[in-house]
């Protein structure tokens, strides 16, 4: 029973309650490094050990921090978890780390994390909070997956810096830009919609169908 | 005197904090419904980054040249507090209008901007006025977008849009074409 419970909540952030596409969380940093697939993995990496490592503590804490300053003390340690992540790039990946530049410090104001301690963290035991941080960072990297991939596919006519298409493609340098991700997202956010919609019509004709059989 | 008015415009509209940086889209995303609130927004946080870029400027010159891995914590310290600050301070001055702010006074804190904003200016080494002016820039850039899109999704209250693509899937592709109509300002400094 509580592996079962553990379970649902690591599997519940990767697509149901997806933080980017369920819950439309964490959007700066998603539409600002999605423009090739390396950094949107990179940038879902730091934000899982950041999300992974404060849960943690949060929730191991939970019962210590005062509830009048919980914010600013959710806000340190968090603060903590993205210096360590942004030192730790700079010395393995120097690369990754000067393009994505900025926005690695940014995970601070990420709100999906803030708002996973405060929803979640500091009112379950540490397991849970750890599964469910798990989950939802998967969730992150898969939406941060996705829509690096299409962007790099469409604008750079390659993944991973591999070409894909022949000589004539002419790629779309829009999708790079900034414009391109605030489109590519917004048709994602469609296509989930659309998906979860049939879905729902699906279960709502099963049941429908079921209620006439009998 | 040029370099600052450089750096005004390119916060304002070349390098536009919402539409090219990305920075501070929840607000963006979640507060843009009603034009009135949105500009009221956009005012307040022009005021927390003024704050912020003046703050931002004494720590690093005089504790962060000691401790350059406190950066990140003590900048949002700063900010927390300023929030904190200007909540209390509304709520002391004008009730009326801490009531129409509700709850978007203290989420301010989260909105990536500011805590961008500060970052930036570290990185570009800006001094003093430098750092006031990229603020205010910055500032009235984020109220300038915010508006823009406010404006635009109480028009398309009105139009008959499909159930499927309402909400936020509509306002990101609003914004995609929104970004790329500030991507133009780009040409103004090519000539010089």
């Amino acid at each position: 029973m509580k592996k079962n419970a553990s379970y649902e909540e690591f599997v519940k952030g990767i697509w149901r309650d997806n933080p980017v596409f369920a819950q439309v969380l964490g959007m700066c940093p998603m539409l600002a490094v999605t423009n090739s697939a390396v950094n949107a993995i990179a940038m879902g990496m730091a934000t899982m050990f950041v999300l992974v490592g404060s849960s943690f503590l949060v929730s191991t804490f939970r019962r210590v921090i005062p509830k009048q300053v919980r914010i600013s003390c959710f806000i340190i340690v968090i603060a903590t978890f993205v210096t360590i992540a942004d030192y730790t790039l700079l010395a393995l990946v120097p690369r990754v780390h000067k393009e994505l530049g900025a926005f690695i410090p940014l995970i601070v104001a990420n709100c999906l994390i803030l708002g996973r301690q405060e929803a979640f963290a500091s009112r379950y035991p540490t397991k849970l909070a750890v599964m469910d941080a798990l989950g939802m960072a998967c969730g992150f990297l898969v939406a941060l997956f996705s829509l690096g991939a299409v962007r790099e596919i469409l604008g750079d006519g390659a993944l991973f810096g591999i070409r894909l298409f022949g000589e004539s493609f002419e790629p779309w340098v829009i999708m790079i830009l900034p414009p391109g991700g605030f489109l590519t997202l917004g048709l994602i956010l469609l296509f989930f919609n659309w998906f979860t919609q049939k879905k729902n019509d699906f279960l709502a004709d099963v049941a429908g169908s079921e209620g006439r059989g009998g | 005197m040029d370099n600052l008015l450089w750096i005004f415009v390119s916060a304002l509209l070349v390098n536009n904090f919402v539409l090219a940086y990305f920075l501070g889209l929840c607000p963006f995303l979640g507060v843009s419904n009603s034009l009135e609130t949105s500009f009221r927004l956009g005012l307040a946080t022009t005021f927390v980054m003024l704050v912020t870029a003046v703050c931002a400027w004494f720590l690093n010159a005089f504790v962060l040249v000691h401790a350059p891995y406190l950066r990140l914590i003590c900048f949002i310290v700063v900010i927390a507090s300023t929030v904190q600050f200007i909540e209390m301070l509304i709520r002391k001055l004008s009730p009326a209008l801490f009531r129409a702010m509700g709850i978007f006074l203290p989420l301010i804190t989260t909105n990536c901007a500011i805590l961008g904003l500060a970052i930036f200016a570290t990185n570009r080494g800006y001094g003093f006025w430098e750092g006031v002016v990229y603020a205010l820039g910055a500032g009235i850039g984020f109220t300038l977008a915010l508006t823009l899109l406010a404006g635009l999704r109480e028009e398309s209250e009105l139009s008959d849009v499909p159930a499927l693509i309402r909400g936020t899937a509509m306002n990101l592709i609003v914004a995609g074409v929104l970004s790329m109509a500030f991507m133009g300002f780009a040409g103004l400094f090519s000539s010089t």
